[in-house]
């Protein structure tokens, strides 16, 4: 059995993570440029799509990688309001602007895709209406932190916002489906995506894990910054008060 | 369940004494609808298309409107701190006053759809379904209103936040609300989206409280 209280020592967490810092750089450099360039270079173009293929392995990762920041946000918000945990509650802070930014790297992305594809920027389809709320969740999860100025008081509330967004997302996702199979019967995105061409999946899967250890580099750059913020924040109260 | 009641009561009647509260819900109601002929044009095919949609979106920008009073006004004044000190759960003091706003916003939306089914053309066999379908996800509005108000209830100007909170979790209520009416005027069987709508209430009743005391309890602190 671990014992959980170490690693609520900020100190100590500061520790490991600096130590392991540059290995994740490392990592992540390594991954994205190998990803990029099997991408933008060695990935076959599609049959149908062309040249255009190529915003799928921006796309893909970060529209993976919207709905893993928020799971971790909102395991973090629980282990945060369960056990007071004070590194957990940084770390769901620190992981929303990089979730809301996947979000809206994936909703563009996806928008410059659709408009040689459909014809159109934007459509209803089922998959951009549930991540465009997915969107304003994370924007309504940062506003709760923005207008609260007592970090405990914003984080307890942030949490339950988070909590409560992790019951809703999967029925705002069915009904969302449901309601577009009853709107529009068949779109060109299939339920699976186009099948993936074997030559196109080094590229798509270094990117994957790419993005992903890229997020855990900024949550940790996100992280110090964010305890620094604290320690000052605590030095100046206590420098009030004397 | 004295208290329950008790609290229930009291707000009813301070909605109604108050004057306003559900006035200005019901003429919000009328004058959002209003904008929409006005807006897309006349023709009665085209409003009598759109007009479910257009009535669910009023009723739930009036009951947004209101939600910000939920527990607003008893935090000024401290009498939520004293609820909170008394000796029933929270959650039920929750669950009182959401049924209370219910009460005075949802019930008054519900009751009055057939008449902003009147002005859009909306086909007679409808009415029914549409009054059935708001008693049913108006108090899910106003329960999942509940957890956003009680998370805003401290902040200063938390009305726009309150609005960014809440209507991406109205957003499967209106879906069936409105699926419920459009498969009532297109001759089809409303039971799957009313009994989805139901779901949806029993689902935000038993769990909404919860959010929404936990939430409360930490602005009081």
């Amino acid at each position: 059995m671990v014992n959980l209280h170490r690693f609520a020592n900020p100190t100590w967490f500061v520790k490991i993570t600096t130590a392991i810092l540059p290995w994740v750089v490392g990592i992540t450099a390594l991954l994205m440029g190998y990803g990029f360039w099997q991408a933008l270079f060695v990935s076959p173009p599609d049959y149908q799509m062309g040249e255009a293929v190529r915003i799928m392995y921006v796309h893909v990762p970060a529209a993976y990688m919207a709905m893993m920041v928020y799971g971790a946000m909102a395991v973090a918000s629980a282990v945060a309001l369960i056990w007071r945990h004070p590194v957990a509650d940084v770390a769901a802070k620190a992981s929303a602007p990089i979730g809301a930014g996947f979000t809206l790297l994936a909703l563009v992305t996806g928008m410059l895709w659709g408009q040689p594809m459909w014809g159109a920027f934007w459509v209803w389809d089922a998959r951009l209406t549930s991540v465009l709320i997915l969107f304003f969740i994370y924007l309504a999860y940062i506003g709760i932190w923005t207008s609260i100025d007592d970090p405990l008081r914003a984080g307890r509330a942030a949490a339950i916002l988070a909590l409560v967004g992790s019951v809703n997302l999967p029925i705002i996702h069915y009904s969302v489906d449901w309601w577009n199979t009853l709107h529009q019967p068949a779109s060109l995105l299939r339920a699976g995506g186009p099948s993936v061409d074997a030559g196109m999946l080094p590229a798509l899967l270094s990117l994957v894990f790419g993005y992903t250890t890229f997020y855990v580099m900024v949550l940790i750059w996100r992280m110090h910054r964010e305890l620094v913020v604290r320690r000052i924040r605590a030095l100046q109260l206590l420098h009030a008060q004397e | 369940m004295n208290t329950f009641a008790v609290i229930v009561a009291r707000d009813v009647r301070l909605a109604l004494r108050h004057g306003g509260g559900t006035m200005w819900a019901l003429l919000f109601y009328l004058l959002t609808v209003t904008l929409f002929p006005l807006a897309v044009g006349p023709e009665p095919e085209m409003l009598a298309r759109i007009s479910g949609g257009v009535i669910w979106v009023a009723a739930l920008l009036a009951a947004l409107l209101s939600l910000d009073r939920l527990f607003q006004s008893d935090f000024e004044d401290g009498s939520l701190e004293l609820l909170a000190l008394s000796p029933a759960p929270l959650e039920v003091v929750v669950l009182a006053k959401s049924l209370a706003h219910w009460l005075t916003t949802g019930l008054p939306l519900a009751a009055f759809a057939p008449l902003m089914g009147l002005l859009l053309n909306l086909h007679p066999s409808a009415w029914g379904v549409l009054v059935l379908a708001m008693l049913l996800g108006t108090p899910v509005l106003s329960l999942i209103g509940a957890i956003g108000a009680a998370l805003t209830v401290g902040i200063r100007r938390g009305g726009m936040l309150l609005s960014l909170v809440v209507v991406p979790f109205f957003v499967p209520t209106l879906i069936f609300g409105v699926s419920a009416v459009d498969a009532a005027a297109g001759g089809l069987t409303p039971r799957p989206h009313l009994l989805l709508l139901a779901a949806l209430l029993l689902g935000a009743a038993a769990l909404a409280p919860w959010a929404a005391a936990a939430a409360l309890r930490l602005n009081l602190e």
